[in-house]
């Protein structure tokens, strides 16, 4: 009854090309936002939310969540499957510590930008491969790249500034005069510079630049055919993708980690961020955010779940179980989206709002 | 008939085309040409060379030998991207929308040749970009009411019926506002109602906006009736060239289509 767009006429075709056509879609957004931006620190500030809230759960899903954004523009949106993405995290992070430390009064969003720009440069040259081969065989190229960059990375000591562990500690972040030392000040700067990504990305992906890598995606001869060039819209999602995950990996070393080594931009969390984009949805900028959430928060819940068990049926469990039930829950999860749903999370929600369209009604 | 546009000159013509995949000779020896605003038709049993004939026009094949005489330009072969550019459009026998997208976004595809924006500007969504994208929308939306899909411009096409995703494939092709338009079997698959639309859409395409169409087609009633040449492939040989009646009386085209032996 309440989700309804009856009534509300597009005069215009600008009106009708934007992001949230639907006026309850738009406040429903706004709210969030505003929620993210004012609500949350005003909770803090209330006591309710706490630093753990911040350190462990909203600032990496928002990490995650850019992360994902970004492998979901490569895989998702232009087709071209990766299990690369925290090799190109780790160019964004190594990247972003090099330039602050070796330039003197870098800015530090100059930095991760930077950092970002090196990852998308790294992800050009391995895109080169998908100009040949795809599926199975593009995705073993990556694995390459990804075995190969965090090689390159712990092997060459410049990078880790020859530090003897292989272990880097992140500058502190600081613009205009200010430190962002408290975990919100971290999770404020994080949202900032995801929510900024996050909309150019909403708008390349409803521009042509987006619709250029749904045809090579979909139908390549037909995209060659009618004018797009494979090579040119393929190398770059290649970029554009690299240099989210490059900033997501900045992010990951500065606001979360502190201190990072190149082994920590592992395969592992290279398939974490593929899982989130197959639970959250392939092709959908929603589904990166709700595919994060959903890994970020799973552990969480099924640890006080077996706490709940442990304590109320007095059961003596072994210990680590939970990081094994863990394992099971993803692994029948990702064949269940793959089988059931490739459009993950994001397209169940889909789905529901279809539906409360037409509620009560049932067509 | 009488058009709006009088048929004019020679754009395209080819040469002792020839092509073949390994052992089989798809094409041979074929030469024919193609006029300004004329609807060409192209006919001939399974597997006679007329898909590949279309594939050598814009450039997904490239012929072996022969030469094609493009705009008075004498040339090897096409190329895909430089074909696209000189106003050649096309929709293909199986159907290769864009499945995942919009009836509205694959149209948009269509208009790529046509944006000037850039990355960056579309991932700003500011200034020219914005208005560009909004300048080629009304285009499309054109598009749109001209092929009567109103109702269904923001849904999927992987979960439209067969007649019409064909129908939005030729959108696609028109949205680029093509000079020369090649229909791979257009009215394939189709009941006759939805044949009489494509056939009405194909006139007035020809007929108002004047591109000139290189139509394949194996339902005889519609090359008959809306086209103004045929010609005729049996086995990648040309055996008939000429005005519907010309070809209709042909005793070689009722040969291969009877199945006579060779
Ligand atoms: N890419 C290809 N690789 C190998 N052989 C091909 C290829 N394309 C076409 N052929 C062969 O060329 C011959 C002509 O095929 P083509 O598709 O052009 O026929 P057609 O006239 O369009 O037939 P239909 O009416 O069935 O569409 C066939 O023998 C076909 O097998
Ligand atoms: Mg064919």
């Amino acid at each position: 009854m309440f989700y309804r767009e009856a009534g509300q006429f597009k005069s215009s075709y600008a009106a009708d090309s934007q992001i949230f056509p639907i006026r309850q879609d738009r406040i429903g957004f706004g709210l969030i936002i505003a929620f993210a931006f004012l609500g949350v620190p005003l909770l803090a500030a209330l006591g309710i939310v706490s630093n753990y809230t911040f350190t462990a759960i909203l600032t990496p899903f928002l990490i995650f969540s850019l992360a994902a954004l970004g492998l979901n523009i490569l895989t998702g949106y232009a087709g071209q499957l990766s299990l690369g993405t925290a090799a190109f995290m780790a160019v964004g992070a190594f990247g972003a510590y090099n330039f602050m430390l070796r330039i003197d009064g870098m800015p530090i969003l100059l930095a991760f930008i930077l950092g970002g720009l090196c990852a998308a440069a790294v992800g050009i040259v391995f895109g080169l491969p998908s100009l040949r081969i795809r599926g199975f065989y593009l995705a073993a190229s990556t694995l390459a790249t990804q075995f190969f960059v965090v090689w390159f990375v712990t092997k060459v000591g410049w990078f880790t500034n020859y530090s003897t562990s292989g272990v880097i500690s992140a500058q502190k972040i600081r613009m205009f005069g200010y430190t962002f030392n408290s975990s919100m000040s971290k999770y404020l700067f994080v949202l900032g510079v995801v929510s900024v990504l996050t909309l150019l990305a909403k708008n390349m992906v409803r521009t042509n630049i987006g619709r250029s890598w749904m045809a090579i995606r979909d139908m390549d001869m037909a995209a060659e055919v009618i004018g797009f060039r494979p090579m040119r819209t393929k190398l770059m999602a290649f970029a554009v993708s690299s240099f989210y995950c490059g900033v997501a990996g900045a992010l990951f070393a500065y606001a979360y980690l502190g201190t990072v080594e190149p082994e920590g931009f592992n395969l592992d969390l290279s398939f974490r961020i593929l899982f989130m984009v197959i639970i959250g949805g392939a092709g959908s900028i929603l589904g990166s955010f709700l595919g994060s959430a959903f890994i970020v928060l799973l552990p969480i819940f099924l640890n006080i779940f077996l706490l709940f068990l442990e304590t109320s049926l007095h059961l003596e469990l072994p210990s680590g179980i939970s990081s094994s039930i863990e394992l099971m829950v993803f692994g029948g999860l990702i064949i269940f989206f793959l089988i059931v749903e490739p459009h993950g999370l994001a397209r169940l929600w889909q789905i529901g709002k279809e539906k409360l369209r037409l509620w009560p009604f049932p067509h | 008939m009488d058009k709006v546009r009088k048929i004019g000159d020679v754009v395209l013509s080819f040469e002792n085309i020839s092509l073949s995949f390994g052992g089989v000779k798809a094409l041979t020896n074929i030469s024919f040409d193609v006029r300004e605003h004329e609807i060409r038709a192209i006919i001939g049993p399974n597997g006679a060379g007329k898909s590949s004939m279309l594939n050598v026009i814009n450039g997904v094949y490239h012929p072996q030998d022969g030469e094609i005489v493009f705009r008075g330009q004498h040339r090897r072969d096409m190329n895909t991207y430089e074909s696209a550019k000189s106003g050649i459009a096309r929709t293909f026998q199986n159907i290769a929308l864009f499945k995942g997208m919009s009836v509205l976004d694959n149209i948009m595809t269509g208009r790529n040749l046509k944006m000037k924006s850039n990355f960056l500007l579309d991932a700003l969504y500011w200034g020219p970009a914005r208005r560009e994208e909004i300048e080629h929308r009304k285009k499309a939306e054109e598009i749109i009411d001209f092929l009567e899909i109103q109702h269904i411009r923001k849904t999927p096409v992987g979960r439209l019926p067969y007649g019409l995703q064909k129908r939005v494939e030729l959108g696609r092709a028109l949205a680029a506002e093509p000079s020369i338009l090649l229909l791979d079997e257009p009215m394939a698959g189709m009941n006759v109602e939805e044949k009489q639309d494509m056939c009405r859409f194909i006139l007035d395409v020809n007929d108002q906006l004047g591109a000139t169409i290189v139509l394949i087609e194996h339902d005889m009633g519609v090359v008959m009736d809306i086209s103004d040449r045929v010609v005729v492939l049996d086995y990648g040989k040309k055996i008939a060239d000429g005005t519907p009646d010309e070809v209709r009386n042909n005793q070689n085209v009722i040969d291969a289509y009877l199945g006579v032996a060779h």
